[in-house]
C-alpha cells in the first residue's frame, strides 16, 4: 500500500498569536513550529496501515525551508519519505491554491491512500484534502474517527453533528481526520538517527509541472487581520457564603446578561 | 446579481444552520438588491421546502431524487454545481457542518469559485463578499476578500442570527442527474437525544476538576438549560467524557449565549475553543485559574458545591 499523508507545520497550539504591522498576517518571531496536531493522527494511521500490510509512507509537505523539520519529525516517527514543495510563488497562495500544488505534486507520487488532517489549526480552513481529492477525481471521507481496509476498499467512520456515519470507498482514495482515530507515537532515539539518512527531496513549482501563474491568483485574499474582541472578564462575584454568590450569580444572568 | 442558499436538511428536517444560511443569504440579497433562491437536496423533501419562504426565499429549487437520500459527496456536487452552472448566483450562501464544509469545498474546486469557510461575518462592498473567519482557533479574525464567480461563503452553526422575512418561497422542482458515485453510504448512527455542541444555545462544560467519570451534576444543568454538556481535553483524554465533547483548538469551536466552564483552567487551547460564546461563566476554586480572565461571571468555589446550588437557583427561576 502506497500512503501519502499531507502534513503542513504550523505554530504551536500554546502560542500567543499576534497580527503584524502589515496587517495582513500574523508575528511570526518567537514562534514554536510543529506538526499540525491533525497531521499527526495522519501519519499515526498511516504508519499503522503500513505496518499491517506493506508498502511505503511518503510526506508530502507544502512550505518553506523551515518546514523540513516538520517533514524529519514525521520520518523519525517511521514515514519512509518525505517531498517538501518549497517555492517563491506559494507566499499568497489560499487553500485551494495550496491544493493545487499538493495535486500536482500527486501526480509524480504513486498512491492508494492519501491521508490529510480535517484543518489546520492555523488557517482553519477546512478544504485542503478535499480539494485535493477533487483535483485528482478521487472520493474523499472527512472527520474520519476509524477506517477499515479491505479488497481494494476503504470504509470509514465520519464523525456528523450528533452521530456518525459509515462511508465505504473504492482505493485511491482520500480521508481527513478526527480526533479518536489514534494516538500518535512520539519519535524515538533511534527514529531520530534513521530520519537523518531517510529521503527528504526538495521541489520547486517548476519541477512539479505547475507555472506559478496557476496559484498566483487567489480566490480569497486576506484583506485585514484583527484580535478577537477583547472580553471584559475578570467579574469575580463575591458573597459571604456559596449560596449568596449562586443567588448574585443567577440573578446577573437573568436581568443583566438576559441568558436564563 | 442573485443569491442562492443551499439548504441543510437530515431525513427531511433541516439542520438549524440551515435557517441561519436563509437569513444571512437573505441580508446579503437586500444589500444587493435582488433575490434570493435556496436548494434543498434529497428524497421526499418537497413537504419541508415550503417554509424556507418564512427565512426569505423568494423562490425554493427542490432537487428530490432517490440517490440524494443520505448526503454522499460526490452526488451531491454534481447536483450542486449543476444548480450553479444553471442559476448563476453571484453569492452562495451555506452552513459549515461537517457536510456544509465538504459540499463547498469539492463544489468551489470544481468551479474554480472563491470560497470562504467557516465565516462569522459578512459584508458586501463593491459587490463583493467580504467574510470574518476566526483563525488560529479563534486568535485572529481574518477579513477575507472573495473574487471569482460565485463566491461562497460558509457560515459557522450558531455565529448568526435566524431572521424570519416573509417571502414567496415558490416551490419549483428541478430535474437533476445525480451521476455516478463512488461513495457507498452503509450506515448512519445518531444520538437524538443529546443536543449538538456546535448548535447549542447553552453548553455546560467539566474539565479535570470534575475529578472522574460522574459528569451528573454539569448534566443536570445542562438539560435544566436546554444546553449540551462540554469537556476540557484533559477530561477527554482521562476517558471521561468522548472525544466528540471536546471544545477548543483542537476540539470543537463553539459560540453558544451562555457557556459555564466547570473546574477547567482556561489553558489556551480551550479558550481559543470557546472565547466567541456570547456569556462565559467560570465556576474554579482557584482565585488566579486563568478562566477568570475571560469570563463575564466567576464564582471562586468548589464546583461539587457551587453546580448544585445553581442548579437549584435555575429552577427556581425558570418556574
Ligand atoms: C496540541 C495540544 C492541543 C490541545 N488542544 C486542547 C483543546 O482543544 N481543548 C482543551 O481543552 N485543551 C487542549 N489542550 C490541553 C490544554 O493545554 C490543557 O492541558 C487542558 O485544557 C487543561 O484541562 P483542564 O482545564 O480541565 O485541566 P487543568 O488545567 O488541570 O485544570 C483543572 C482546573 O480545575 C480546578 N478544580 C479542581 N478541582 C475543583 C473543584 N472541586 N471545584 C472547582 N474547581 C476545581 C483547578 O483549580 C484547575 O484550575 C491541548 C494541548 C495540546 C498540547
Ligand atoms: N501547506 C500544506 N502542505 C501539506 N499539506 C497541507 C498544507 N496545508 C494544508 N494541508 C493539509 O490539509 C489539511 C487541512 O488544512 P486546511 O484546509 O488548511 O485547514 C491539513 O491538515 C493538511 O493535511
Amino acid at each position: 500500500m502506497e500512503i501519502v499523508v499531507l502534513l503542513k507545520q504550523v505554530p504551536d497550539t500554546e502560542s500567543m498569536i499576534s497580527v503584524a504591522d502589515d496587517g495582513v498576517s500574523i508575528k511570526t518571531v518567537d514562534l514554536k513550529w510543529v506538526i499540525n496536531p491533525y497531521d499527526e493522527f495522519a501519519v499515526e494511521e498511516a504508519l499503522q496501515i503500513r505496518d499491517a500490510d506493506s508498502g511505503k509512507v511518503t510526506i508530502l509537505t507544502v512550505g518553506s525551508d523551515k518546514a523540513t523539520a516538520a517533514i524529519r519529525t514525521a520520518l523519525a516517527m517511521g514515514a519512509d519519505e518525505g517531498v517538501l514543495i518549497n517555492d517563491p510563488a506559494i507566499e499568497g497562495c489560499d487553500g485551494l491554491g495550496i491544493a493545487r500544488i499538493l495535486a500536482a505534486a500527486l501526480k509524480d507520487i504513486p498512491y492508494d491512500l492519501i491521508i490529510a488532517g480535517q484543518r489546520a489549526v492555523d488557517d482553519d480552513n477546512f478544504l485542503v484534502g478535499t480539494a485535493v481529492a477533487e483535483y485528482l477525481g478521487i472520493p474523499n471521507i472527512s472527520m474520519v474517527n476509524k477506517q477499515e481496509i479491505a479488497d481494494g476498499k476503504i470504509k470509514c467512520r465520519q464523525t456528523i453533528e450528533g452521530g456518525t456515519v459509515v462511508l465505504e470507498a473504492p482505493l485511491p482514495a482520500l480521508f481527513t481526520t478526527q480526533r479518536g482515530l489514534n494516538e500518535p507515537r512520539y519519535a524515538s532515539l533511534p527514529g531520530i538517527m534513521k530520519a537523518k539518512k531517510k529521503p527528504l527531496a526538495t521541489k520547486t513549482l517548476a519541477d512539479i509541472g505547475l507555472d506559478a501563474s496557476a496559484v498566483a491568483d487567489p480566490g480569497a485574499k486576506i484583506v485585514s487581520m484583527q484580535p478577537p474582541p477583547a472580553r471584559q472578564g475578570g467579574r469575580i462575584i463575591e458573597g459571604e457564603t456559596a449560596q449568596e454568590k449562586v443567588t448574585e450569580l443567577v440573578k446577573l444572568l437573568s436581568e443583566e446578561a438576559k441568558v436564563v | 446579481m442573485s443569491v442562492l442558499a443551499i439548504a441543510e436538511q437530515r431525513d427531511g428536517e433541516f439542520r438549524k444552520v440551515t435557517y441561519e444560511a436563509l437569513s444571512e443569504g437573505r441580508r446579503i440579497a437586500d444589500e444587493l438588491g435582488t433575490d434570493l433562491a435556496a436548494v434543498v437536496l434529497g428524497s421526499g423533501v418537497e413537504g419541508a421546502a415550503g417554509d424556507l419562504g418564512k427565512y426569505g426565499a423568494d423562490k425554493v429549487l427542490v432537487a428530490d431524487n432517490p440517490a440524494l437520500v443520505e448526503y454522499l459527496t460526490d452526488l451531491y456536487t454534481n447536483v450542486v454545481a449543476g444548480v450553479i452552472e444553471k442559476e448563476a448566483p453571484d453569492v452562495v450562501v451555506l452552513g459549515a457542518s461537517t457536510q456544509g464544509k465538504d459540499l463547498a469545498t469539492r463544489v468551489t474546486a470544481r468551479l474554480n469559485a472563491g470560497l470562504a469557510m467557516d465565516c462569522v461575518a459578512v459584508k458586501v462592498e463593491g459587490g463583493n463578499v467580504i467574510a470574518t473567519r476566526p483563525i488560529y482557533g479563534g486568535k485572529v479574525l481574518a477579513d477575507v476578500a472573495l473574487n471569482g464567480k460565485p463566491q461562497i461563503v460558509a457560515i459557522r452553526p450558531n455565529a448568526m442570527s435566524i431572521a424570519e422575512t416573509a417571502k414567496a418561497g415558490t416551490v419549483e422542482k428541478i430535474e437533476v442527474d445525480p451521476g455516478d458515485g463512488r461513495l457507498q453510504f452503509v450506515e448512519k448512527k445518531l444520538e437524538t437525544e443529546k443536543v449538538e455542541l456546535t448548535e447549542a444555545d447553552v453548553i455546560v462544560s467539566g474539565g479535570r476538576g470534575m475529578g472522574g467519570t460522574d459528569y451528573t451534576l454539569v448534566e443536570q444543568l445542562a438539560d435544566l438549560l436546554g444546553g449540551a454538556v462540554g469537556a476540557s481535553r484533559s477530561a477527554v483524554d482521562e476517558g471521561w467524557r468522548p472525544h466528540s465533547d471536546q471544545v477548543g483548538q483542537t476540539g470543537k469551536v463553539v459560540s453558544p449565549n451562555l457557556y459555564i466552564a466547570c473546574g477547567i483552567s482556561g489553558a489556551i487551547q480551550h479558550l481559543a475553543g470557546m472565547s466567541s460564546s456570547k456569556v462565559i461563566v467560570a465556576i474554579n476554586k482557584d482565585p488566579d485559574a486563568p478562566i477568570f480572565s475571560k469570563a463575564d461571571y466567576g464564582i471562586v468555589g468548589d464546583l461539587f458545591e457551587i453546580v448544585p446550588l445553581l442548579t437549584e437557583e435555575v429552577k427556581k427561576i425558570k418556574g
